[in-house]
């Protein structure tokens, strides 16, 4: 079938499998590798992308399911010049990570985590982030980075879409 | 993983996914926010021909005060009833029970009618509906009907809906009784429950101690009985039939039975 999603502010159209799921959309299609997928069971969280701004996990949806819709990988989160977003400053100052690979999960499902909830606790951070998972149970910097995203106040708005010139992938 | 290769449909409104699944027949399954079919799709447990997608039909959506009664459209996410101020009021143990569903990323897509119609008595709703009484309204080809949650839950992964029929409402009457609680025994964070206990007033169910979400009878009767929540919650193991796994052999959860209903009998009396 032919979907379009707006990826990162561009549109994606492409004519792809009905059982294409949106990870490998994105990693494959849209050509966007920083997504990654790690269990593959709805469970680990490294391939959390933003739907319509909200986090989930896009090895367990359907590229058609987000026909129309639009994603953010964290690709996405930079600014225009470059510049990082909060969180990713953050996870870089508090050294939220080790070995990296669950990394753009976790900035995803933070900045989705802060958009609901701005301020908040670190027992909320720690059940907001369960749906993600470090193999070298790094939590505790990632927590701080989390905190720390917070206090700068600003960690939840994914960047306004962009304009950017629509193109074709196959 | 990748799914069997399969058509997808998107339905733009119930009247159209109706005609859809009855032009399809058997081999087409309804696709909600996929967050139970998609696995088992991917595990090729389910292989179904044809997906009709009813994730966008926003009249299925919805949480509404209808007197006695709270009516939840089937299609509403974990995350919508989580953070309802109307369920925080009148139906706590449904709010507190989804935000316990999977984890933030599962409840953005996972919804209540996904998570009923699946029949997996490992799952919190289930058990959450059947403590409550609740209706479940079916819609089909021939029109609506309404089926009770004790006789929805069919068998392991089994319900009352036949081909074709898409569940539309749940309609739950508001608890005579306050005191509630929800009670869910994990491993990790994100896990189904080991078991699971969610309890209103003295009406309580247990999560994954059958092949469908139960009535602790046993423990109902005690307690109208005028037994303590301790004799009670004794009696909690009572016409279950759990499985042993991975995670606990059966006498094991038999034992945790016993445990959460003590938990949730005093937690709903604190609470009431």
């Amino acid at each position: 079938m032919k979907v379009s999603i707006r990826v990162n502010g561009a549109e994606v159209v492409a004519d792809v499998e009905d059982r294409l799921l949106l990870a490998h959309f994105v990693r494959e299609v849209a050509g966007l590798t920083a997504t990654n997928i790690g269990c593959d069971t709805t469970s680990c969280g490294a391939c959390t992308v933003l739907l319509d701004g909200e986090s989930v996990k896009s090895c367990t949806v359907l590229a058609a399911q987000a026909d129309g819709r639009e994603i953010t990988t964290i690709e996405g989160l930079a600014g225009p010049d470059g510049q990082w977003h909060p969180v990713q400053r953050a996870f870089h100052a508090e050294h939220g990570l080790q070995c990296g690979f669950c990394t753009p999960g976790m900035v995803m499902a933070t900045v989705s985590l802060l958009a609901e909830n701005p301020d908040p606790t670190e027992e909320q951070v720690r059940v907001g982030l369960e749906g993600n998972l470090c193999r070298c149970t790094g939590y505790h910097n990632i927590v701080r980075a989390v905190l720390a995203a917070a206090r700068e106040g600003q960690g939840g708005a994914a960047p306004a879409a962009r304009a950017q010139p629509e193109r074709q992938a196959s | 993983m990748i799914p069997a290769s399969f058509e997808y449909q998107r339905a733009g409104s119930a009247d159209e996914a109706l005609v859809l699944a009855a032009e399809a027949g058997e081999d087409a399954k309804f696709l909600a926010g996929g967050h139970s079919l998609l696995p088992l799709m991917k595990l090729r447990f389910a292989v179904p021909e044809m997906l009709i997608d009813i994730g966008r039909l926003q009249e299925l959506s919805y949480i509404r005060d209808e007197g006695d009664v709270i009516a939840v459209g089937a299609l509403t996410r974990h995350h919508d009833l989580e953070h309802s101020g109307l369920l925080a009021r009148e139906l706590p143990l449904l709010a507190c029970a989804a935000g316990c569903v999977g984890d933030p990323q599962v409840r953005h897509l996972g919804t209540i009618g996904g998570s009923l119609a699946h029949g997996d008595p490992a799952s919190d709703l289930p058990a959450v509906v059947l403590a409550l009484d609740a209706m479940l309204v079916i819609r089909g080809p021939s029109g609506s009907r309404e089926v009770g949650a004790g006789e929805f839950f069919a068998g392991l992964f089994e319900t009352a809906l036949q081909p074709g029929e898409l569940l539309t409402e749940i309609r739950i009457p508001k608890p005579a009784a306050p005191g509630w609680s929800f009670q869910k025994f994990t491993k990790r964070a994100i896990d189904w429950a080991i078991v699971g206990v969610a309890l209103q007033g003295q009406q309580v169910a247990l999560v994954n101690m059958a092949s469908t979400p139960m009535r602790a009878a046993g423990v109902e009767q005690a307690l109208a009985a005028g037994a303590s929540a301790e004799q009670a919650a004794a009696h909690a193991a009572e016409g279950t039939n759990p499985v042993s796994d991975i995670n606990a052999s059966a006498a094991y959860r038999e034992h945790l039975a016993r445990v959460l209903v003590g938990r949730a009998l005093a937690e709903a009396r604190d609470r009431g």
